[in-house]
């Protein structure tokens, strides 16, 4: 009943799409990652920052989250391997070759930052400003103030945007198979449905294996969500 | 930055501008009226039709449009190619097209994230406009269709705003089953003249353009609506 296809080792893809899976975790991971560390500093830059940094946050979210996923992958790919090979090039170390998974990574970690920029400047303005003075008043540094205060009382109000936008990353991997240079499990499953022509079988699966994904994270992010809303009275 | 290549391929960027936002509008209409019954069993309807239509939400939502799209066009669209009665039918032509299987992946998997939406928004219609209308002697359709929909939509009308944008974002993805919308022009373009930046910019643009353009017309709809402030 089990297709061959589908087998681990030589016969079949089984072990492909699991190499593929696996890839696709670490890219979207990492890229999520990113895309958090781009993301507090773009909220600090709107929130707190001058005339230039505001704007220049100001148009990278605009314009990230106003153009497809899939042209700026195409876009990025292209200007940042190439960036990147001249950069190579231009200090001696000739023509670099860039690993397809990391501008991978590093394209959907930019896209992901303009989305990620939006939630935590969001969840900031939520806490209430009375809060941070009260941590001021009680002589807190800034980096104090922060981590005892506006951190806990945000992210109740961050974990629900950042755990859909994990969810959109690990979809978004899909995208990267049009620049052909990444390993990830849409691209796999492409590869396997091609050379076994079953393009029905293996697209399906591959779908069953991104709903597991999805599903599992599902069910870990409930668990973070109610925990840090832990002490938070409960909604009727 | 080279430009030369514009005037041989504008028209086709203009046409490809025009099937992106066919596809667009057939894929959220065709999506929108699948998203009415789907949200309203959820709310109203029997259990197990409540856990298809909830069941179908999870399974549109979790995997990506990509592999969707790519079901539906490799791997129906194999399937149907090896049946000889429908090869000589009249329905071939159209089963054919990528254009065919897009608007069908776009609307099936719009019809997924609107179905969630409208299920909020039928629940926040207040309880006793319903009741009102049913006490007026509206029967259950006359309900839905005076009072229960309009209301719902009206609720939700920024969020359906916010899905179309998504779906314009989508539409894209269309070019990697062969039709030439405008991201698939700005492709052909690279392809034929191996000039990367330039075609994609200016596609960058109007896709930004087109936004705009959405985020008005659902401001302008928004504003027709009577509010009592």
């Amino acid at each position: 009943m089990f297709p061959t296809v589908l087998e681990f080792g030589r016969n079949g893809f089984g072990d492909e799409l699991a190499r593929g899976a696996l890839s696709t975790i670490i890219i979207a991971a990492s890229s999520f990652l990113i895309g958090l560390v781009l993301g507090q500093f773009g909220a600090a830059a709107k929130l707190y920052g001058g005339p230039v940094s505001r704007l220049i946050a100001n148009v990278y979210t605009t314009v990230i989250r106003a153009v497809p996923e899939l042209v700026l992958i195409l876009l990025l790919f292209f200007a940042g391997t190439r960036g990147i090979s001249a950069l190579g090039q231009a200090i001696g170390y000739g023509p670099v070759d860039i690993n397809g998974t990391l501008a991978a990574i590093l394209v959907l970690g930019f896209v992901q930052g303009a989305y990620s920029t939006e939630v935590i400047r969001g969840a900031i303005q939520a806490v209430p400003t009375g809060q941070i003075e009260a941590a001021r008043a009680f002589g807190m540094s800034g980096s104090q103030v922060f981590f005892r205060v506006v951190l806990p009382a945000m992210l109740p109000n961050a974990i629900p945007g950042l755990a859909n936008l994990w969810l959109v990353v690990i979809k978004d991997t899909a995208l990267i198979t049009v620049t052909g240079a990444s390993a990830e499990l849409a691209q796999m499953t492409k590869n396997a449905a091609g050379f076994t022509k079953r393009y029905f079988l293996f697209y399906f699966v591959s779908g069953c294996i991104y709903l597991a994904m999805t599903l599992i994270s599902n069910y870990f992010l409930g668990k973070l969500e109610a925990y840090v809303r832990r002490g938070q009275p409960k909604l009727a | 930055m080279d430009w030369s290549w514009l005037p041989k391929y504008l028209p086709m960027l203009i046409q490809g501008v025009s099937i992106t936002i066919q596809l667009l509008v057939s894929s959220m209409v065709l999506g929108l009226l699948l998203a009415i019954p789907i949200g309203l069993v959820q709310v109203t309807g029997p259990k197990w039709l409540a856990a298809i239509a909830r069941g179908y939400c999870t399974v549109m939502r979790g995997t990506p449009l990509l592999i969707q799209l790519y079901l539906f066009y490799y791997g129906v669209g194999s399937i149907l190619a090896t049946v000889p009665e429908l090869r000589q039918s009249f329905l071939w032509p159209i089963l054919r097209e990528g254009y065919f299987y897009a608007v069908l992946a776009f609307a099936l998997n719009e019809a997924g994230y609107a179905g969630e939406i409208m299920r909020g928004a039928f629940l926040s219609v207040p309880k006793g406009e319903l009741e009102a209308a049913r006490s007026f002697g509206m029967s259950p359709w006359q309900v839905l269709r005076r009072v229960w929909l309009p209301r719902a939509v009206r609720n939700v009308l920024p969020t359906l705003g916010g899905e179309t944008i998504l779906t314009l974002k989508s539409t894209p993805l269309a070019a990697l089953v062969t039709v030439v919308d405008l991201f698939g022009a700005a492709d052909r373009v690279r392809q034929e003249t191996y000039i990367i930046y330039p075609p994609l910019l200016l596609v960058m643009v109007i896709y930004m353009i087109l936004t705009f353009i959405i985020t008005r017309i659902f401001a302008a709809v928004e504003k027709q609506i009577p509010v009592r402030r």
